[in-house]
């Protein structure tokens, strides 16, 4: 089985909490997490409601992995409707609280309507209910942990909270679990503050048994264990130096973007790049990287432990950020620094310490802030709104204390808790945001990486590197190489990267795996530990199920071909140095092929033929 | 010759590996809770520590057993839980001082590390290494090889003798 097989449902209107049966004709279909929550999302919410209104829910969902012994199985997702773009929604996490939800027997927890008074919800196996959250309501993500440690007694609860960005109504706040872990992306966070809802503390001690061929699947978590260790990816790479392996490889690529992406290279990549973080410093011989933390049953653990130098300007007499905590990753080092200019490694590292501290996301903050020094070098914004910080390229200062401010939503954090979209709209430039959808690039310069391109301007919550990581093959040459400069098959590649990252994030297993694992790697775990039969083919099709899906809220929402497409700057102005030189994203060659590609008209609606072989008529 | 589990915090990733293989091998189920080995999270100082039961020589536990239900076994060095004899009364749980024997609700007995019949699950499972089934007089070697590098000079310094270090030889051949 692995599914719990259970639902916790939380009306927060009413305040009552009720389980029911998970609908397994659905899981069969859509397997667990990202693709079952969507499909519980997409039956149950109209996709044209107000993200932020009670109409929209919100769902914690795992999959069937998550809490087993398979590597990365401890992963969960949040699923919404994104108040960011519009679109729905689905933000995945690692640390613990996924596994902790499963082992207290739950499949997932869907949130409807919204609280009349803060509340949050304690569980504790089969025992929820929903708690007065007056004594958290108003604290930051790690105050919010502290207290209900204390409030509970227990220092095994796990939890996962929002902090005082998203009660601020920033529009790209996260969700928050075990300190430093994030279900980031897409303002799920900003969601579940909307309903008045801070916290999911959860204790589960019922474990994982229900295993459908013990031994079996024993023997094949442990040959996908043996696959991942011999990788150089995932068995060297990433646990030495994180995702931040990716700086200095990216940077050489051509595709590091670089001051709100005006530029495709940065002078400063290795100040603040994995190498860096092991370099010994000048105040204490102490290197940033502290140690390697893994995800629940993670082997890989690309997860960093890192402090701030003590004697950095930003942390001198602020105890309480002189411990560790999580560390840069690739996303965040790219977003706080080369996008907005600032080399500063310390700087950064204590700005991502403020994006976990009060939930939100550091790559649409870091590249809101790089759209906001755009302005600023304009002249479009001033001193008079950035509450005198002198808002340059460059500045670690503007980058750490423009964090504070959008942590307590405070002041010019207001303005920047709009994410970059509505940021330059609001001071008359839409054209110098860096988004698709609404929601702000990650690390890859599509000029330099074309495929990029198309995967950014077709993925189901916007600009994101998670939903189809061509990265892969054009630069890293995984599974096969491609050329990063051509567009050339990339339609097909893009789409069959789409479909299995589908499967992957339905499965409770962590993305990263892929870097060594293929769905047939996958397919012998799953197909042990679940009931049905689990082919890598059925996995595919799981895959491409889920994306029309979710192509299909996006279209009832509203959303239209239009809006597959890239800032003006990505698909007009040539990259200005590195081996992508004068090069543009060439986006107008791969879309209608991809269309076509996906079974879509050339509207890019799913014709009535694809609609019916993936049962979605 | 006996072999013990070997533990070295400092490579420890805190996945829970262990004490999923741990749980299942004794339990049948995937479920930290159940483990007898449980890793510990120190969050500020940025670290993770496994622990698990010692198999003391002359066992806390062993000896406070009002019932003998903890018993020895010859081929491993593992103190055992016959849990045909114990009658849950938890003395044990108190008399160990290091806190690895523990009382569960669902079989009103009490849990400890067994070492797996001489065959550790947890071990086996480790992924870094930080979980090593030895033999048991090796287990403190390298702490105290470690201690005892700190009261010498560093390797480095061997590189490059100084020249009084030359002198000194050359003074005793
Ligand atoms: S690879 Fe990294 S993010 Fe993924 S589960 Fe492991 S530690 Fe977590
Ligand atoms: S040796 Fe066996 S019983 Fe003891 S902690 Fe390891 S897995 Fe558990
Ligand atoms: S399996 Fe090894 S690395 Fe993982 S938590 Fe246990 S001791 Fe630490």
């Amino acid at each position: 089985m692995a599914w719990a097989n259970k639902v916790l449902r939380v009306n927060l209107s009413d305040g009552t909490v009720t389980d029911e049966p998970l609908n397994m004709d659905w899981a069969r279909q859509y397997l667990g997490q990202r693709g079952l929550a969507s499909k519980y999302l997409v039956e149950e919410i109209d996709p044209k409601c107000d993200p932020l209104g009670p109409e929209n829910k919100l769902i914690m969902t795992t999959g069937p992995l998550t809490g087993t012994m398979a590597s990365t199985g401890g992963r969960y997702s949040v699923v919404c409707k994104s108040p960011l773009t519009g679109a729905i929604a689905c933000s995945n996490s690692g640390g613990y609280i996924g596994a902790e939800l499963k082992n207290a027997g739950w499949d997932m927890v869907i949130f409807e309507g919204k609280s009349p008074r803060p509340v949050y919800l304690y569980i504790e196996n089969d025992h929820a209910e929903l708690l007065d959250a007056a004594a958290i309501w108003g604290k930051s993500a790690w105050e919010t942990d502290k207290i209900l440690h204390r409030t509970h007694q227990d220092p095994q609860l796990r939890i996962a909270c929002v902090g005082r960005s998203a009660e601020a109504g920033c529009f790209y706040a996260g969700v928050i679990n075990d300190l430093h872990r994030a279900a980031g992306r897409s303002g799920v966070g900003t969601v579940m503050a909307a309903k008045n809802l801070k916290a999911l503390a959860c204790r589960g001690t019922r474990g994982v048994g229900n295993i459908k061929d013990p031994l079996r699947f024993l023997q094949a978590t442990e040959e996908g264990k043996r696959v991942l260790r011999e990788n150089a990816v995932t068995g060297q790479g990433l646990p030495q130096y994180g995702t931040q392996v990716l700086m200095n490889v990216i940077n050489e690529a051509g595709a590091m973007p670089t001051r709100n992406m005006r530029e495709t290279q940065f002078e400063g990549a290795h100040s603040i790049s994995g190498e860096a973080m092991h370099e010994p410093r000048k105040s204490d011989g102490r290197p940033n990287l502290t140690a390697n933390a893994a995800c629940f049953a993670c082997t890989i653990a690309c997860g960093r432990i890192s402090t701030v130098d003590k004697e950095h300007y930003t942390i001198q007499n602020k105890p309480q950020y002189w411990g560790n905590s999580g560390g840069l990753e690739y996303e965040a080092a790219w977003a706080l620094g080369s996008d907005t200019g600032v080399d500063d490694l310390d700087a950064l590292t204590y700005a991502n310490f403020v994006c976990n501290e009060d939930g939100f996301d550091p790559i649409s903050f870091g590249a809101t802030v790089a759209a906001a020094m755009e302005l600023y070098d304009l002249g479009l914004i001033t001193q008079a709104q950035t509450d005198g910080i002198e808002f340059k390229f460059g500045s670690a200062e503007a980058l750490t204390q423009a964090a504070e401010l959008v942590a307590k939503g405070e002041g010019f954090g207001k303005d920047l808790g709009l994410g970059s979209k509505r940021l330059c709209e609001k001071y008359g430039r839409p054209e110098l945001s860096m988004t698709v959808k609404g929601q702000e690039f990650p690390a890859y310069d599509p000029r330099g990486i074309q495929g990029m391109g198309l995967a950014y301007a077709t993925a189901n919550r916007g600009a994101c590197h998670l939903r189809g990581y061509t990265v892969a093959s054009e630069i890293l040459g995984i599974p096969e190489k491609t050329d990063p400069l051509s567009t050339e098959g990339k339609p097909e590649l893009v789409k069959a990267f789409q479909d299995a990252t589908a499967a992957f994030d339905s499965s409770g297993l962590c993305l990263f795996t892929s870097f060594a694992w293929t769905l047939d790697d996958v397919a012998p775990q799953l197909d042990a530990a679940c009931e049905g039969e689990w082919s890598a083919e059925k996995l595919l099709e799981v895959g491409e199920r889920v994306w029309n899906l979710e192509r299909q809220f996006n279209l009832t929402a509203g959303l239209t071909s239009k809006d597959d497409t890239l800032p003006k700057r990505l698909l007009e102005e040539g990259a200005n140095v590195g081996p992508a030189q004068g090069k543009v994203n060439e986006l107008g060659k791969m879309l209608p092929h991809y269309y076509e590609v996906r079974g879509w008209d050339s509207d890019g609606v799913p014709t009535s033929e694809t609609r019916q072989r993936l049962g979605l008529a | 010759m006996l072999q013990a589990l070997k533990l070295e915090p400092e490579k420890c990733t805190g996945c829970l590996q262990c004490e999923m293989a741990c749980s299942y091998e004794n339990e049948g189920v995937f479920n930290p809770a159940k483990s007898r080995i449980k890793v510990f999270a120190f969050h500020d100082e940025g670290r993770f520590a496994p622990y698990t039961c010692t198999q003391c020589d002359q066992a806390w536990c062993m000896h406070a057993c009002p019932v003998e239900a903890i018993v020895v076994n010859a081929a491993t060095g593992a103190k055992e839980v016959l849990e045909s004899v114990c009658v849950g009364c938890k003395v044990c749980t108190i008399a160990c001082p290091f806190g690895t024997v523990n009382y569960s609700h669902d079989s009103g007995k009490v849990i400890k590390c067994d070492l797996c019949g001489g065959d550790p699950w947890c071990a086996k499972a480790c992924p870094t290494g930080a979980i090593t089934y030895v033999a048991s007089d090796d287990t403190g070697l390298e702490r105290m090889r470690a201690w005892a590098q700190q009261g010498l000079p560093s390797a480095a310094s061997f590189a490059a003798p100084t020249e009084k270090a030359v002198q000194t030889y050359n003074r005793a051949s």
